[in-house]
This record gives C-alpha cells, structure tokens and sequence, in this order.
C-alpha cells in the first residue's frame, strides 16, 4: 500500500531582502534547497514542512534519477499511503541556513569577498531558521502549513513555529526533542565542538582556503554523538563485547566491533558533512531556550502557541528522554492547548525517531490522518 | 455514535448529566477515549485523556481525543493543582493498585472527582460467592486468574475510605443495566457513580 514518491528533485530557492539573526549579523542574501513531494491544493491548506535535526537536509523522500541509491533520509515516513501521505499533503523538505547541503552557509563563497565564509558565517539559531523557514512558505505561496513535524532539533523547529508564528501553523509534531537541552547534553555538544576546534586542520573555521578538512575532529565529534543516540541495550544487542578477530591482541588497533562500527560511522560522516556545520548546529541546540528570557518559564512561553500539538518520546532516548517530553505537555496542558502525548516502546535510543517502529507509525499516521481531514 | 455508546456504557450518562458544557476534563484510564468523545459531543467540553496501553493511545488520537501516555499509578505530574473542573476515573478504580494515592491525586488536580465502579456488594456477586464462586459478570466480565481488578469494593467501603479521607460525596447514581437504583442500592446496584470533592 505505501511505495516511495520516486523521482525527486532538489531546488533553490534565492532570498535577496537580508536576514537579520538574532546574534544581531546581516546576511545580505541567501540560498536556501529544499524538496517537495505531492501537490499544493487549490486553497493552499496542505502543506506540511519538515525540519531537519543536526545532520540532516532537504532530501527527506525518493531518490534522485542519477542517484538511485540516495534515497532520503524520512522515506519511511514520507510518501503515498505512508504517515506523512503524499497523496494528501503537500510536503516540504529544507536544508537549513548554514548547512553544508546546498543551502547558504560557512562552506558558501560570501559574494563579499569571493572565499567560502567559513569562520564569518553568523552563528545561527533555532529563532532564525524559522524565520528563514517562513520566507520560504512567503515564496511558496502558503500562509499557513497544516502540520510542521520534526525530530530532535527539528522539534525544536517545529515548536518555535508555533511560538513565533502561530496563526501560520496548525499543528505541531514534536519528536524525541526538548525545551531546552540540559548541562549533560550541552556538555556532550562541547566535547564534539572541542574535537574539531582543536584539530590543526580547522584553521580557526577557515580550512577551506588551506585546501584541508579537520577529519580527525569531525570524525571524533560524530563518533561521540553516535554513542550518544544509542541506547546502551541497542549498543549491547549489536555489538556486545564482540572482537573483531576472535582474540585479544593486546594493542590499540579496531579490537571490539563497537570500536569498529563507530570510526566507520565517523568516517563515513567526516567525508562529506562540513565542520563548520557541525559546529553551528550544535550551537543551535544549545541556545534553544524559549523560555530563557521570560525567567525561565515554559507556561509563558508557550502562551504563545495556537497549535495543536503531537508530542513523541521514545523509552530507551537517554540525550532527548521522555522526561523532557513531560516538560513540553506540561507547558502545553499549563495552557490548555490540545495535545496528546505518545511514549514509543522502544530499544533504539535517540536514533528510534528515525527508524520504523508499528506503534509510532500508528501514532504519527492516525494523527495526520485527522490533520489530513481538517485539509479537505 | 451516541446510542450505542450509552447502551453499552450507561455510566456515560450518568457522568455527562453532572458536567457543565465548557467543562476542563480530565479522564484517567481513558481507554479508546469514547467517553471523552460523548463529552466532547454532548458538552462540548475541554479534555485530556490518560492511558497506558499502546492500542488505546493510538485509537484515542484517530478519534481526534487528546490523550497522554502515562500510568496513572505512578501520578499525575504532568497535571497542576485544580487544573481541571472535573477529573473521572471510570470503571478504574478497582484495577488500582495505588487507589489511596490515586483519590488524593484526583482531588488534587480537579476541584471534583467523578468515580464509577462495579459494585461487589450487588446481589448477584454475594450469590455467586455464597455458592463458591468468584463473581463474574458484566460489569466484572474476568475470571479470578486473569482480572486487572485489585481492589473492588462495596459501595458502602468506598463510602468509607471517602469518609476516612475527607473526600464529601456531592452526588451518586446507583445502576443495575442502565436502570437507576434507588432502593438498597448495596444489594441491588451492579455499579455506581460518586460525585465527589475535598472536604472544606
């Protein structure tokens, strides 16, 4: 019954009136890719916008005709008859400002000066991805989105939405994501920001004009976060105390599978995302923080919202836990907002928001089936 | 929807009749969120449902019912004080294992309570016990080794544990298959609603 929306292809869409970002920089002008799936209807009142997390990007769906292997990194979630129906719903994906995706960002030429920006790309928050976001839906032509659904940072995305902008969304599906990250999860971002800063070939962001790329830190920041997303029964169920070669052999070379599983995963990482990113988009989880500047308070902050929401946590999500979740229902219950609450049973650990579970999908599909409705 | 709703569950009936339309509702144990669909029809009311089980959740949210995935057991932290008008706990009392803690919780985050339980003091439960049976009927449909319920009661227990723990008794309606109760509600309701509140 569900299939893939197929052949997709990326676009770019270009914004000449200047951002101001909330650290108070100017970007002149700037890029933005992004992806859509199924069609816009006549009133413009199915549009869904999906917010990516720290390494994601437009390619939420399909595949592209010259890379048939690419496929995006939602499919199981996006496509006709799957959650995220693209036969109902008219489906964006973006690659955020200051990606490494095609989107402007440190890896881009500043038209300023001819060289990449590297280090002189603002750092960039959650506040001024939406409003670019918004621009967008400006140009697109839609007013208002029928739903905005993200995972992790891209729930932190989802619900700036509906704080920032909230007659211009209608729902709200905020996954495996928190109001504000704690010292523990701000302290892991630390550690992968030092690997990179440290590393000789970082050049202060300005590797690019060196003709050098910090690998090693790369690497080191996305093997830690991978543990990370991991729950310790996911890691043990995998991997165990498996050695690679059947025995001890007493030097510091791959000897455990995890060992081996993680540089892979970090080196496969480090060979196409930019650091730069990596550095701004932890930053960006960092400083999320709405109810920062009203004393701390995530009632006030969510006075705000209009939006009905869907808040999902996942059991074995130690970096973004249900407990964090409560913290979002709480606000919202605090102001009498619809929202229903779904704690995923699941051995997956951060990573479960990405993988396909009978019960979550069950969750995110009866509920956009209602959104779907409301669109008719 | 209504009809048979109603027919299958006369205590919806009951509890609508006490809720103001507008009402902020709480439903503990909310199952598949039919009574927070009936309410949300007939009185157009405000609200939250509480379960556990990952069916009920997902057939709450296709039924357009806000519900949140927690045990009841373990408190309502998610709720404020008097955050709602009414909080409902029906037909769950007698699967609590945590029923002392649980009342408290209610009239903590509601300014009243709306209980419903079977009766195990209904005539019928005392004959089959007289004969050597564990009760089974249709407000108690389970066989001793696979019930949930943990802790039934008589109407006249659950009055007392209301009285041991300052909980006033605003209202109750006795049923025996839809039909009200009025004479020896005790002996010959199969189950009830109590109306309650904190004592001043």
């Amino acid at each position: 019954m569900s299939s893939s929306v197929g052949i997709v292809t990326a676009q770019r869409a270009t914004f000449e009136q200047p951002l101001t970002f909330k650290s108070g920089a100017v970007l002149p002008r700037y890029e933005l890719m992004y992806e859509t799936y199924g069609t816009l209807n006549a009133d413009k009142s199915n549009a869904i916008l999906i917010c990516h997390a720290l390494s994601g990007h437009h390619h939420v769906a399909g595949y592209y005709a010259d890379d048939t292997k690419n496929i995006g990194w939602w499919d199981n979630m996006v496509g006709p008859g799957k959650p995220i129906d693209t036969l109902k719903f008219f489906v964006i994906g973006l690659n955020n400002l200051g990606g490494c995706h095609g989107s402007t960002g440190p890896s881009s030429i500043d038209p300023a000066t001819g060289k990449p920006y590297g280090s002189s790309f603002p750092v960039v928050t959650v506040e001024d991805w939406v409003n670019a976001q918004a621009r967008l839906a400006d140009q697109l032509g839609i007013q208002r989105f029928a739903a905005i659904v993200g995972g992790s940072l891209g729930g932190m995305q989802a619900m700036q939405w509906a704080l920032a902008y909230p007659d211009r969304v209608a729902h709200v599906l905020a996954i495996a994501t928190a109001p504000h990250l704690t010292a523990q999860n701000i302290a892991f971002n630390d550690v992968a920001r030092s690997a990179i800063l440290t590393d000789p070939e970082f050049h202060g962001g300005d590797f690019y004009q060196h003709g050098v790329v910090p690998t090693r830190g790369l690497r080191l920041a996305r093997m830690l976060g991978h543990i990370t997303y991991l729950s310790d029964d996911a890691m043990a169920d995998k991997f165990g105390r498996e050695l690679r070669h059947g025995k001890l052999n007493f030097s510091y070379d791959i000897e455990f599978q995890i060992e081996s599983y993680l540089r892979y995963q970090g080196d496969k990482f480090a060979a196409y995302f930019d650091a730069n990113t990596y550095l701004l988009m932890t930053k960006a989880l960092d400083y999320f923080d709405p109810a920062r500047e009203l004393d701390g308070d995530l009632n006030r902050a969510f006075a705000a919202a209009k939006a009905k929401f869907l808040v999902v946590s996942f059991t074995t999500d130690w970096r973004f836990s249900p407990a964090r979740s409560h913290e979002i229902v709480h606000a919202l219950l605090h102001n009498r907002r619809d929202v229903s609450y779904a704690e995923v049973t699941s051995d997956h650990g951060h990573d479960s928001f990405l993988m396909e579970d009978t019960q979550y999908i069950a969750v995110m599909k009866n509920y956009l089936d209602r959104v779907g409705e409301e669109c008719k | 929807m209504n009809a048979s709703i109603i027919q299958s569950r006369p205590d919806f009936a009951a509890i609508a009749a006490w809720i103001p339309e507008g009402s902020a509702v709480l439903d503990l144990g909310c199952g598949d969120g039919s009574l927070l669909r009936y309410l949300r029809e007939t009185r157009k009311v405000v609200g939250y449902g509480v379960e556990i089980s990952d069916a009920n959740v997902a057939t709450c949210i296709s039924n357009g019912v806000n519900v949140i995935q927690n045990d009841l057991e373990s408190g309502l932290a998610d709720f404020e004080d008097d955050a709602f008008d009414f909080v409902i706990l029906s037909q769950t009392l007698q699967a609590t294992k945590h029923t002392e803690a649980l009342m408290k919780e209610i009239l903590r985050v509601g300014r009243e309570g709306i209980v419903s339980f079977p009766n195990f003091g209904y005539w019928k439960n005392r004959m089959q016990v007289m004969l050597g049976k564990m009760p089974v009927s249709h407000d108690m449909p389970y066989q001793w080794y696979d019930t949930p319920n943990v802790h039934l009661c008589t109407l006249h227990d659950f009055e007392d544990l209301c009285a041991t723990h300052e909980v006033s008794i605003l209202a109750r309606h006795v049923m025996t298959e839809g039909n009200d109760v009025n004479v020896l509600p005790n002996l010959l309701g199969s189950m009830a609603v109590y109306r309650v509140k904190r004592a001043a």
